[in-house]
């Protein structure tokens, strides 16, 4: 026991150094900053993480006609397993996680216990009884508390676990090539286990642009080796490192929403009006009235039967190609009717698109006349636009490459 | 015989800037002072060659920003520079370290436990959320529902309104906050010793509780509010030491016009008929004025300074009870080299920041059970900082000087007065328990100030030296500071008003009692305070 007692003590001692480095290098920063030509760094989670590497343009276009990889490695992670993970996480999370099969993936989102989200993430079911949640923001002592009751261990490895999302038309390619024989049998949302090296990395059909593309998640130590495998197969398919900045467009277009950008977490905010409910946020279908009692279920159904649901997430389409980012959408042009979270000149669709979120009745009862001011600076001076806005389904751009089974090799 | 329109009792901070918002209103003001300098508890001075001592206050954060540019203390001088982190040493020879980046911070705590890196910002969140809710009543007069005039009326809709944008669960929570310890607050949210001692020391400074007694979580947020350049929580130095305050609001004041007389101690408060007329001076001199502010403690001007005949009976004896109990000491030390923390990395910036030894609750509260017993704490809890490591001002390069604050001291020990003896053995518990983490620290020391209540007392005239005039416990806030019915900065007197900390909101480096003491006075002479600007929005 005093041997015990030592040794977390001098691990203790021996991490107190972290302050030498307040921005971690995640474990692919020695080929990322090889690649960097610009050196347009940003913090992401307390990771130094590329906003471009080159040439933000045309990395968004490597998302969108070859293959582009993504570091995800400071992406928070946490690892739940035992005997009763799979009735823990079904009362955690909206879902109903009875229906996720073994080597599966389903997007899901967490709440509190008046139905306000506390985070939307990617749940991967590696076992019966093992899984892996991934998501923006930190959960531990929410996770923990609610496994009160659970047979369930709780870890959070994102520092241990290196991620890659390789996304793009050739990205099916890349992974052939660079020999994981038999990935061309996932299908969306499917998970397999390939070897590398002396271990294994774990691939998935999932992605954050919309297109046909895969993450992989390997053990810290052998995270560079994976990386040159995919590097040297992907040069044929004009692979390229991409920051975040090309990502973003990607997502986007995709109709996916950020945590803190598109919505603002329950634990992170502190104005008492700011959480918001799954179908305030575009997460209605992510909710399972049948499935057991989980966490908020009471609250959102009471919200739907009274109808005291206050804001609604839509996609926009607006005329005009100057991007509306953080725009107040009006109703009539005059009564404020919310305000867009993301906002991009579409390179794919051809269109001006943004997510907005909307108090009702605007968004719900009121969806024409929707209009946004735009406050363009040009040279100094501000060109006050206002142009309207369609209510339009998500995503904004839908490819067919995304679900084609088998995948294509472009 | 001079006669003034307003005396101002006391030349500490609040007193200054009650002062300086009087003279600038067009009234002929002369604040009295008993020291040869100005400053009360806010104060540099040079005790040894070469070295200048913040030797009451210490760190600068929650003086209002507002006051400061309503009065042009830049103008005049004041500048407060933000600080970074600092650590608690534990005593297995390691720390947990505070630091400013978000992600350091949470990277240390999660050195002790991964959880409780991941819980800091949920208490984060809820420490602001109070923060919040109390930040806009600092800088407005709290609604007296003993009058309940119109305006006390609009006061209480006023709370109840912002009482009323929280949500049930808020509400629930926020009346929680204010009766709980800082020990069981924390017990919510963190399962590791020396980061909820760490996070314990904000709740009991300058307050005679232990962290297990309840109403110690208010006094968390009381130091949680401070904020230097709008980062909120964010602490900082005076350049130029505490005293830089109050000399930017002398100068301000004598710039306007005003008069200050130093080793001017007022002896009594003079009244006639229910009116005040003045005061007279402990040489005798009567000074005249229809206006009497004091910006002593509540205790001493009502208990020492007024005759107790001319009081309502009921007024007194609140007054006598109302808690403002000595539990804290000062050890001011000159060192002519930087200390060194073996248990701190080089170069780290913990050292510029404020440092601890006690690295748990337990120990915090056994130090309060001296302090029950009459003693001084045998290990005690210091509050230490080194301000020259950031600010060149107050020392020549290399030589250092260290503000220790150090709970608990009683004002009296077991019933006795201090001796001088006392006052020795005190400043050992101190000085040994430093030396324990920084070897050859006693070799470095060129001078030293030891304060006890019995000093402080003595040059600052706070009653049993509490540093807040008064506790800052629920039953001690809002309209029952300092006394129900009189919580509006007026006296039982015509004429004789209180600014001190004594007043809502209540101590540290604010300023607020004083600019709203200033208001109300403004008030009863209907000239409006056009110099006042109102307190920023919180949004």
């Amino acid at each position: 026991m005093n041997a015990m007692t030592k040794s977390a003590a001098d691990l203790r001692r021996a991490a107190r150094n972290h302050i030498l480095a307040p921005r971690l290098e995640s474990p692919f920063h020695d080929r990322l900053i090889a690649l960097s030509e610009v050196n347009d760094w940003y913090n992401w989670a307390g990771y130094k993480a590329p906003h471009a590497l080159f040439d933000g343009e045309l990395e968004y276009f490597a998302i969108r006609s070859t293959a582009a990889l993504f570091d995800i490695s400071p992406m928070v992670k946490y690892r739940i397993t035992g005997p009763d993970a799979g009735r823990y996480l079904n009362r955690l999370t909206l879902r109903d996680v009875r229906k996720l099969g073994v080597n599966r993936v389903h997007y899901t989102a967490w709440c509190d216990d008046h139905g306000h989200v506390l985070d939307d993430g990617t749940l991967f079911r590696l076992g019966e009884n093992e899984f892996r949640l991934c998501c923006q923001e930190r959960h531990l002592p929410w996770l923990l508390d609610s496994a009160f009751g659970f047979a369930v261990d709780i870890h959070e490895e994102t520092e241990e676990i290196a991620g890659l999302a390789l996304q793009g038309p050739t990205s099916y390619a890349v992974l052939r090539d660079a020999g994981f024989a038999g990935v061309e049998a996932l299908k969306p949302f499917h998970i397999g286990t390939f070897p590398h090296e002396d271990g294994a990395v774990t691939i998935s059909r999932t992605g954050f642009t919309g297109d046909l593309g895969y993450e992989l998640f390997v053990p810290r130590a052998r995270a560079l080796s994976l990386w040159d495998r995919l590097w040297r197969a992907g040069e044929p398919h004009t692979i390229r490192a991409i920051g975040y900045g090309a990502l973003n467009e990607a997502r986007i277009e995709a109709g996916f929403i950020v945590a803190n950008t598109d919505f603002v977490t329950a634990e992170g905010a502190l104005r008492a009006d700011r959480v918001r409910m799954p179908d305030e946020i575009g997460l209605d279908w992510l909710v399972d009235p049948d499935k057991p009692n989980f966490n908020g279920r009471r609250a959102i159904l009471d919200a739907r039967r009274n109808q005291s649901l206050k804001h609604i997430l839509v996609g926009l389409e607006i005329e005009g190609n100057i991007p509306a980012e953080h725009a107040i959408v009006y109703h009539r042009k005059k009564h404020e009717a919310g305000l867009v979270t993301a906002a991009i000149w579409s390179p794919t669709a051809k269109r001006n698109i943004a997510i907005a979120s909307l108090e009702r009745p605007y968004g719900s009862k009121f969806t024409e006349d929707l209009w946004v001011e735009i406050y363009a600076m040009r040279e100094l001076k501000y060109q006050k636009l206002m142009k309207r806005a369609k209510i339009v389904p998500r995503p904004f751009v839908r490819l067919a490459r995304r679900t084609a089974s088998p995948p294509g090799l472009a | 015989m001079q006669k003034y329109d307003a005396l101002i009792v006391g030349g500490g901070h609040n007193g200054l800037v009650t002062a300086c918002y009087l003279q600038r209103s067009g009234l002929n003001v002369a604040v009295l002072e008993k020291n040869g300098w100005v400053g009360g508890a806010a104060t540099s001075r040079e005790l040894t060659p070469g070295f200048l001592y913040s030797n009451c206050s210490y760190v600068c954060s929650l003086f209002r920003p507002e006051i400061m540019r309503d009065l042009e203390l830049p103008k005049h001088g004041l500048q407060v520079i933000a600080y970074e982190g600092g650590a608690v040493f534990t005593r297995d020879g390691d720390y947990l370290a505070s630091y400013r980046d978000h992600d350091s911070h949470r990277r240390e705590f999660a050195r002790y436990s991964k959880r409780d890196a991941e819980a800091y910002e949920r208490y984060a969140r809820d420490v602001t959320r109070q923060c919040r809710f109390i930040q806009p009543l600092l800088m407005r007069t709290a609604p007296d529902p003993f009058g309940f005039r119109p305006r006390d009326i609009s006061e209480f809709l006023y709370l109840a309104k912002k009482f009323g944008e929280f949500s049930p669960q808020e509400m629930a929570e926020t009346l929680r906050f204010w009766t709980m310890s800082i020990s069981d607050f924390l017990d919510e949210y963190f399962e590791t010793d020396v980061i909820k001692a760490y996070l314990a020391l904000s709740g009991i400074i300058g307050t005679a509780l232990g962290p297990m007694s309840p109403g110690t979580a208010y006094v968390l947020l009381h130091h949680y509010m401070g904020e230097v350049d709008g980062s909120v929580g964010a602490w900082g130095y005076a350049r130029g030491g505490m005293g830089a305050v109050t000399q930017a609001l002398a100068r301000s004041f004598e710039a306007a016009g005003g008069t200050i007389r130093t080793d001017a101690e007022v002896s009594k408060i003079l009244t006639r008929g229910g009116r005040t007329t003045g005061v007279v001076l402990a040489n005798g001199d009567e000074v005249r004025a229809d206006l009497v502010v004091s910006n002593a403690d509540v205790k001493r001007t009502f208990l020492k300074l007024v005759d107790e005949d001319t009081l309502p009976g009921d007024f007194v004896h609140r007054v006598r009870h109302f808690k403002m109990r000595g539990s804290s000491g000062k050890v001011n030390i000159a060192l002519d080299s930087l200390p060194e923390f073996p248990a701190l990395p080089e170069g780290s910036s913990c050292i510029r920041g404020d440092m601890h030894f006690t690295d748990s609750i337990e120990r915090m509260e056994r130090a309060y059970d001296d302090w029950k017993a009459g003693r001084w704490s045998a290990d005690p809890f210091l509050d230490m900082v080194i301000p020259t490591t950031l600010d060149p001002t107050m020392a020549s390069p290399g030589k250092h000087f260290m503000s220790c604050f150090v709970q608990y001291c009683p004002p009296k020990l077991q019933g006795r007065d201090w001796t001088d003896a006392d006052r020795d053995a005190f400043a050992e518990t101190v000085i040994g328990q430093i030396a324990d983490y920084s070897p050859g620290f006693r070799e470095r020391i060129v001078h030293m100030e030891v304060r006890t209540p019995r000093e402080i007392e003595n040059e600052v005239g706070l009653t049993e030296g509490n540093i807040f005039q008064g506790e800052l416990t629920f039953d001690q806030l809002l309209f029952n500071r300092p006394v129900p019915g009189y919580a509006q900065y007026r006296s039982p007197i015509s004429g004789l008003y209180m600014c001190g900390s004594s007043t809502h909101p209540g101590g540290g480096v604010m300023g607020a009692p004083g600019r709203n003491a200033a208001a109300e006075i403004l008030r009863d002479l209907k000239r409006s305070p056009e110099q006042m600007s109102k307190a920023h929005d919180v949004i």
